[in-house]
């Protein structure tokens, strides 16, 4: 009976009204509703950084979110960084805008690729990154659900060194060992040194690297097909761009009367938020204007839905093995057995076949002798 | 003027005299340089820096001309270097230059033998002038030197600091080259951030000890513009081959679209006073460098190593004559020795195997024996049990022949004695079917057996499934 009136006062009770009104349900407030719910609840975001030193990464972030968060940073000389291990350093901050809270998690990776050894450097990285899996696992598949802190990364930057001419080894290996685990977005850090030319080439060979090596970097999705044509143009526009050549700055510049953020050289100003000059503004737009929700749902959706069943076959395989019996829980089927102990298995047959055959023989002689 | 005793080999004081009117051997520093451009020039240069770094593009900015180039890959498996030779002529002036480009320099995932092929590159060039300046007929005026006159390192203008890869190549080479640190592309630095990098650099390497090439601040001539110069470094160099037009001239330039920047250009960057120090006015000392020093290092430990020595002992001068003789002595008394060991020790370890298997012959001899003894126990016994069984059967037939014509008196009887003695007939069957089995076994399989180890196997089985166990063998 409850239930009745509650749903009774939410549809709008007019009795001598229009027939439009009387046609009226009302669910097509629902947007404002989840708009209202969700600015209540708040927002988070994980952001990953990743890459040489030197590439940029803070000065980019810190322009991405227009904050200071690096303050009072210790870099290591050259000596030091010989034998450097990655390490894994979190920035938390709280920023609001317009009402909307946003709790921003940014996961730096300071010594990536610095050491002269840099065999299997991203595994601290990948560890991490299965750490928050392996965490909020646990807590979904807790008794309490109420609190559940979502620590997973929801995008990685990795900055592309634009002194090559591609990708190199490192690049490679370090994207095929993610691509699975959380959405790359590949950048061309440092872009003010090439010419717009070379800017193109070098994308077109990122962009073949990547086919060719089978990367699977973050894609846009497909906008929909009742969008009108400025959309769908601006989005074949932001697609043909990626990788994104961006250029980070700290500093304040004035530049044709405006105070922007900038670079100043001897030979003319690099504007951070000029398209024509790099594209910062489009990877800004893409990342936290429009994606930043995509992000998240493909890191919930694909990436941990996929650690999480490759999780639970693990074990299942392991309980498989411990007990012979039929457990209560249908098992599921193993894709791939052990190599080991098949190879032992076809061993033992081969030798129970051998000593059948001598059986046999054996008996047979014995039957002819009689 | 008195005639001076000439006495060339004593310690005297040299003494000052004037000349009274021009004499004339003031043109022997244009007599030397009339041959030394008639025999020409030759330079070296090593250019170390990542892939991509714009090596190529400044040796082209640098020399005003299009060196052939392609482009590496990043995926090489290790460094190799590439040495090109080019023949360049200015006015009348001609010079031999070689670029060696090292190929693959910190690409791979594990950089920690990278300084190795570069090394052993600039070694081999030394080694090769050493080898010719010792050989009994050698033409060291005609000889093309190529030993690398100047590294030029290209650090990535990261903005903080050296990398660790740059650190540890400088550290192996600074005692073999002269190296000069520049700083590549480094149109992507601003003023300020440049010259706190410039700092850093500077300080990480004298901190690590790396010594740099340092501009000659001792000819008078040139140690004014040479000591600025060594506070400038490392240079900050930007590379380009293209033109662009800027006001009415066009120079080489890179076109960005917030502007322009120039090769040539000072406050751009330092290529003008890289091409000055390199070029225009040090590459001889660089060249005499190289031989006088770095050369001769190499040299000194190289035959250090050999064994030669300066003085002996006692302190007296070695002639190099006495020193091979003793040297190629000891090497021959040594290769006599070695011989000498080698052989003894075939010997020896023929001995070993031979009375090793003069054992394993005997143990396996003795093991035979003891089977066919074991063999022959079998046999025998199994005869016995023959001939018992015989023995029975014939007592058994001999009862049912007894039990038939019984039986042929007393019917009812007939069943339960047909049963009993089908049933003794089907085990004195079946055990007369396992001793012939057995028989069998026994008289062929000795003979058969591949191995000692499977007639053993052939008895035991045996033995086990028969019905029987003869008591006492297991």
């Amino acid at each position: 009976m409850t239930t009745n009136i509650r749903y009774k006062s939410r549809i709008p009770v007019k009795t001598e009204d229009s027939a439009e009104e009387k046609q009226y349900v009302g669910f097509a407030t629902l947007p404002n509703q989840v708009h209202r719910k969700s600015v209540k609840k708040g927002f988070d975001f994980t952001l990953m950084v990743a890459g040489e030193s030197g590439m940029g990464k803070s000065t980019l972030v810190n322009s991405l979110f227009l904050t200071d968060l690096y303050k009072d940073r210790k870099l290591l000389n050259a000596e030091e960084r010989i034998n450097q291990t990655v390490e894994i350093i979190k920035h938390t901050v709280d920023i609001e805008e317009k009402g909307v809270k946003l709790k921003l998690t940014i996961v730096d990776t300071p010594g990536f690729g610095d050491a002269v050894n840099n065999n299997e450097c991203w595994k601290p990285i990948t560890d991490y990154i299965d750490q928050q899996f392996e965490q909020y696992f646990r807590d979904e598949s807790g008794l309490n659900r109420k609190n559940i802190q979502d620590n997973r990364v929801h995008c990685c930057l990795y900055f592309i060194p634009p002194f090559g001419h591609g990708l190199r080894p490192v690049d490679v290996e370090f994207m095929k060992a993610l691509h699975e685990k959380v959405n790359i977005i590949p950048l061309i850090a440092k872009a003010d040194c090439l010419t717009p030319n070379e800017i193109k080439k070098l994308k077109d060979r990122i962009r073949e690297e990547i086919d060719k090596f089978g990367i699977k970097v973050y894609q846009f999705p497909e906008c929909d097909s009742d969008e009108d044509e400025e959309f769908k143009q601006l989005d074949k526009e932001l697609k043909e761009c990626t990788p994104f050549a961006v250029i980070g700055s700290n500093t304040v510049v004035e530049a044709r009367g405006q105070r922007v953020r900038g670079r100043l050289y001897p030979w003319g100003i690099v504007e951070v938020e000029n398209q024509s000059h790099c594209d910062f503004v489009k990877l800004r737009n893409m990342l936290i204007r429009s994606h930043m929700h995509d992000l998240k749902d493909v890191t919930c959706d694909v990436h941990y839905e996929n650690y999480r069943a490759q999780c639970i076959q693990e074990m299942t395989s392991k309980l498989a093995q411990d007990n012979r019996m039929e457990s209560p829980i249908p098992i599921l089927p193993l894709s791939t057995p052990d190599a080991e102990t098949e190879k032992l298995i076809k061993m033992k047959d081969e030798e129970l076949k051998r000593m059948q055959e001598m059986l046999n023989k054996m008996q047979q002689q014995m039957h002819d002798k009689d | 003027m008195a005639a001076m005793d000439v006495d060339v080999f004593s310690n005297e004081e040299k003494r000052n005299l004037s000349l009274g009117g021009h004499v004339g051997f003031d043109s022997l520093p244009d007599q030397l340089v009339s041959k030394s451009v008639t025999q020409g020039f030759c330079f070296n240069i090593l250019c170390v820096g990542e892939t991509g770094i714009g090596k190529s593009t400044l040796m082209n900015t640098l020399f005003n001309t299009m060196f052939e180039n392609e482009e590496a890959s990043h995926y090489q498996n290790g460094v190799y270097l590439r040495p090109r030779t080019y023949d360049l002529q200015e006015s009348n002036v001609h010079l031999k230059l070689t670029i060696v480009d090292t190929v693959g320099f910190g690409d791979q995932i594990n950089k920690e033998d990278s300084y190795k092929p570069i090394v052993d590159y600039i070694d081999t060039q030394f080694e090769n002038y050493l080898q010719e300046e010792l050989k009994i007929k050698r033409s060291l005026f005609n000889y093309h030197d190529t030993r690398i006159h100047i590294c030029l390192y290209f650090i990535a203008p990261t903005g903080h600091s050296l990398k660790s890869l740059d650190l540890v190549t400088m550290k192996k080479l600074d005692s073999k080259v002269n190296i000069i640190p520049i700083i590549a592309k480094a149109d992507t630095i601003s003023k300020s951030e440049l010259h706190k990098f410039k700092i850093k650099i500077m300080s990480e390497l004298v901190s690590n000890g790396v010594q740099i090439y340092q501009f000659p601040t001792d000819d008078e001539a040139v140690s004014e513009i040479n000591a600025s110069m060594n506070a400038h470094l490392p240079f900050a160099v930007v590379g380009s081959v293209e033109e662009v037009k800027v006001g009415n001239k066009t120079v080489r330039a890179r076109q960005y679209p917030w502007g322009v920047v120039q090769v040539e250009n000072e406050s751009h960057c330092d290529f003008v006073k890289l091409r000055e120090m390199l070029i225009r006015v040090n590459m001889e000392d660089l060249r005499e460098q190289t031989h006088a020093r770095h050369y001769e290092l190499y040299r000194r430990c190289k035959l250090e190593e050999m064994g030669f020595k300066d003085t002996d002992p006692d302190s007296q001068p070695f002639s190099l004559q006495e020193t091979y003789e003793a040297k190629r002595k000891e090497f021959l008394g040594d290769l006599q020795r070695k011989e000498e060991e080698m052989r003894q020790m075939f010997v020896n370890k023929v001995k070993e195997t031979e009375s090793e298997l003069k054992e394993k012959e005997r143990e396996l001899h003795d093991k035979f024996e003891q089977l066919k003894r074991m063999h022959q126990e079998e046999k025998r016994k199994v005869e016995e049990k023959r001939r018992d069984l015989e023995e029975e059967m014939n007592a058994f037939n001999r009862k049912k022949v007894a039990a038939e014509t019984l039986s042929l008196s007393q019917p009812l009887k007939k069943d339960k004695d047909k049963k009993k003695s089908v049933k003794m007939e089907n085990q004195s069957g079946v055990t007369a079917s396992n001793s012939k089995v057995m028989m069998a076994k026994a008289n062929v399989e000795p003979l058969n057996c591949q191995s000692w180890w499977q007639a053993i196997q052939c008895c035991t089985c045996l033995v086990h499934n028969a019905a029987w166990r003869p008591a006492g063998l297991f």
